[in-house]
């Protein structure tokens, strides 16, 4: 049995998640979506909190509530009819479908797997989560990592490639 | 013959009473026995409370006691224990099925004392900070600063303060409501966040996380969206300008500023702050000179996040009027200048932290010193330094502070990082002698820390500036004061001219 605090926080967080996303699609101005987007990643990064996964928390901050939310509002910006109605969109319907279909996967998959709950959770058995994942990343799954590394300087690159003023 | 008037007159232009007396501040002398008295009783005491204290710590009853007034992290400690001891002597009919956990009490406790500790010290010591920049910047420029309020205009904060509350808030029209008030608010949260995961002494942090400098990095920029929506929704082109170049001045120089820091978290291998200070205490070593490269990128990135003046372009007064906050008034504007002096002691932190030892002076914080007091005296120091940055540079062009952030820092922290891999390879490895390698390392960065910083520069056409200065002078032809006086001797005597 979990205690009290934890239970309380994972239900607040998951309606600051929950209601950040509905809001994101109900809001009729593409920077308030962006704003409520964060406030969803943010209540995210407290249910790793609450999962003891410190790493994972704080890069979800870092990442998505600092740098992709800032992309973002750079798109929107760039965007010629940015502050057009949100809902006035082509793809309502199809979105709809793909969401169902996705939430209807994460549910069979929520309710087929055997979930194994440990019975004695305290803080000792979740050691600093850092060194971990940083022997994984350059011990087990190195290919990846290196692919990852590769993919992202291809992309800089293109990126410089595309901005790149003509001196002829 | 003297003109006496006159003398006096010359006197008091000349000499020290240059202000009138009245705008003079009078310096409050002790005139009275009394106060002599008291005085002398005052040193008297406070001396052999010392001398007491002092026993006290060569005695060693003072160690790991509650009552330990250099570590009060150790109180703390002893509290928390206490309230787990209640906690498991209560009623088993309350807990019976440890719904409410076994460390409830502490855990409400020490989170509420800690956080009333970080936002009383937060709320003092803005108010402070705001006369202290006041009067410095003054001193640098020759002026008097606030010196009305209060005595030496210490209360002037406060007045302020009150001004501003009372002020009308204006809101613009066409402005985007929820996003105009949002932001003041927000862009709060991020600087008491920073104050959490600050190492006070070796048991004093409040938020001990292993993750210390990715939570610090995380949670600095999370200022940026607060900044763009302020820009963004107060339907001014100016602020979204403002706004704009906040965003592109952060993301470039939030490249350098993480990659100084993750040549500390090679040397160090621990991202948790208190290990950093601790290793900084171990080996006598602070992380400044063996890191030289990255203290100033770390530096320069800061006071460019940090919207301080040699790289304030985000709302540069002279081209757009005060960038994203042009439109808040009242004390939704004072909310971002006290913002603006919190994130400035907290760089000082985190800077006095990182490669100043943070709460350790060389064996010193073990005697009668109280760490957090090395900590906030080093603190105070960094934020002096950028007082006097902002007293003392002129202000950066857009376009010379990108290139500066992409063509300079960042070649330069992506070599530091990969020399500082290799001499942390080599510590790992090698069982050396630390005094040697160390050493060796030390003199070997500040040696590469000079060449690239000044190779660099000169590689990118930097070059000092070679014009010969423009002395003014004067040209008898065209006028000035040499042709004005010979127009009046002129007029004076007719004939002396046409001796020319």
């Amino acid at each position: 049995m979990e205690s009290a605090g934890i239970i309380a926080a994972f239900w607040i967080l998951a309606a600051v998640t929950v209601g950040g996303a509905l809001a994101v699609f109900l809001s009729r101005n593409l920077i308030h979506a962006v704003v409520f987007l964060v406030l969803s990643f943010l209540g995210m990064a407290g249910l790793f909190i609450t999962l003891s996964a410190d790493f994972i928390a704080v890069a979800q901050i870092l990442i998505y509530a600092g740098a992709v939310s800032i992309l973002m509002v750079f798109a929107v910006m760039l965007t010629p009819m940015s502050s057009r109605d949100n809902a006035n969109s082509l793809y309502a319907m199809p979105g709809v479908v793909l969401g169902l279909a996705v939430a209807m996967g994460v549910a069979f998959v929520a309710n087929d797997v055997e979930w194994s709950v440990l019975a004695d959770l305290d803080a000792d058995r979740f050691p600093t989560t850092v060194g971990a994942v940083g022997d994984l990343l350059l011990g087990r799954y190195l290919l990846a990592f290196e692919v990852a590394s590769i993919l992202l300087l291809a992309a800089l690159i293109g990126a410089i490639m595309l901005v790149q003023e003509d001196d002829a | 013959m003297i003109n006496p008037v006159a003398a006096v007159t010359r006197l008091r232009v000349m000499g020290p009473a240059y202000f009138p007396t009245g705008i003079r501040e009078r310096i409050p002398r002790p005139r009275s026995r009394v106060l002599l008295v008291a005085a002398i009783v005052f040193f008297v005491v406070s001396n052999a409370f010392n001398v007491f204290l002092g026993y006290l710590i060569v005695n060693g009853s003072l160690d790991d006691k509650w009552y330990d007034f250099r570590d009060l992290g150790i109180g703390m400690r002893e509290l928390t224990a206490w309230l787990d001891t209640q906690n498991a002597s209560l009623p088993s009919g309350f807990d019976s099925v440890g719904f409410l956990g076994d460390h409830w009490m502490s855990y409400i406790a020490t989170g509420f004392i800690g956080a009333f500790a970080i936002l009383n010290f937060i709320g003092i010591v803005l108010l402070i900070l705001v006369w202290t920049e006041r009067r410095l910047l003054a001193r640098i420029q020759v002026r008097r600063g606030p010196n009305r309020v209060g005595p030496y205009g210490l209360l002037q904060p406060l007045a302020d303060a009150l001004k501003l509350i009372q002020k009308e808030t204006l809101i613009p029209e066409g402005a985007d409501r929820f996003l105009y008030y949002l932001p003041p608010v927000l862009i709060f949260i991020p600087l008491m966040l920073v104050w959490g995961v600050m190492p006070w002494t070796p048991n004093m942090t409040y938020l001990d996380v292993n993750v210390g400098v990715l939570y610090i990095l995380a949670v600095g920029s999370l200022s940026t969206l607060a900044i763009f929506m302020a820009g963004w929704s107060s339907n001014n082109h100016y602020a979204l300008l403002g706004a704009m170049r906040t965003i592109a001045m952060m993301i470039s120089y939030a490249i350098p500023q993480s990659l100084s820091l993750l040549a500390i978290v090679l040397i160090v291998g621990s991202m948790n702050l208190g290990d950093i200070v601790a290793w900084q205490s171990d080996h006598n070593l602070w992380l400044a000179p063996l890191l030289p490269l990255a203290l100033f990128s770390f530096f320069f990135s800061a006071t460019a996040e940090l919207n301080r003046t040699p790289n304030d372009i985000a709302e540069a007064e002279s081209e757009i009027v005060a960038g994203f906050h042009t439109e808040y008034s009242g004390m939704k504007f004072g909310l971002y200048l006290a913002v603006e002096l919190g994130n400035a002691l907290a760089v000082g932190a985190l800077v006095a932290t990182f490669f100043l030892g943070g709460w350790s002076l060389f064996g010193l914080e073990n005697t009668l010193l109280p760490p957090y007091m090395i900590f906030g005296v080093k603190m105070a120091m960094m934020y002096f330094v950028f007082i006097w940055l902002r007293g003392t540079l002129p202000r950066f062009r857009l376009d010379q502070l990108m290139a500066f952030a992409w063509k300079y820092l960042i070649p330069l922290t992506i070599l530091n990082v990969l020399i500082v891999a290799v001499e942390a390879s080599i510590l790992a490895r090698w069982d050396v002698n630390e005094f040697i390698s160390l050493g060796l390392f030390t003199i070997g960065n500040i040696v590469i820390a000079a060449v690239l910083l000044r190779g660099w520069s000169r590689a990118l056409g930097y070059r000092p500036e070679t014009e010969p200065l423009m002395h003014p002078t004067l040209h008898g032809t065209v006028g000035g004061l040499k042709e004005a006086q010979r127009i009046s001797s002129v007029a004076a005597a007719p004939d002396a001219a046409g001796s020319r």
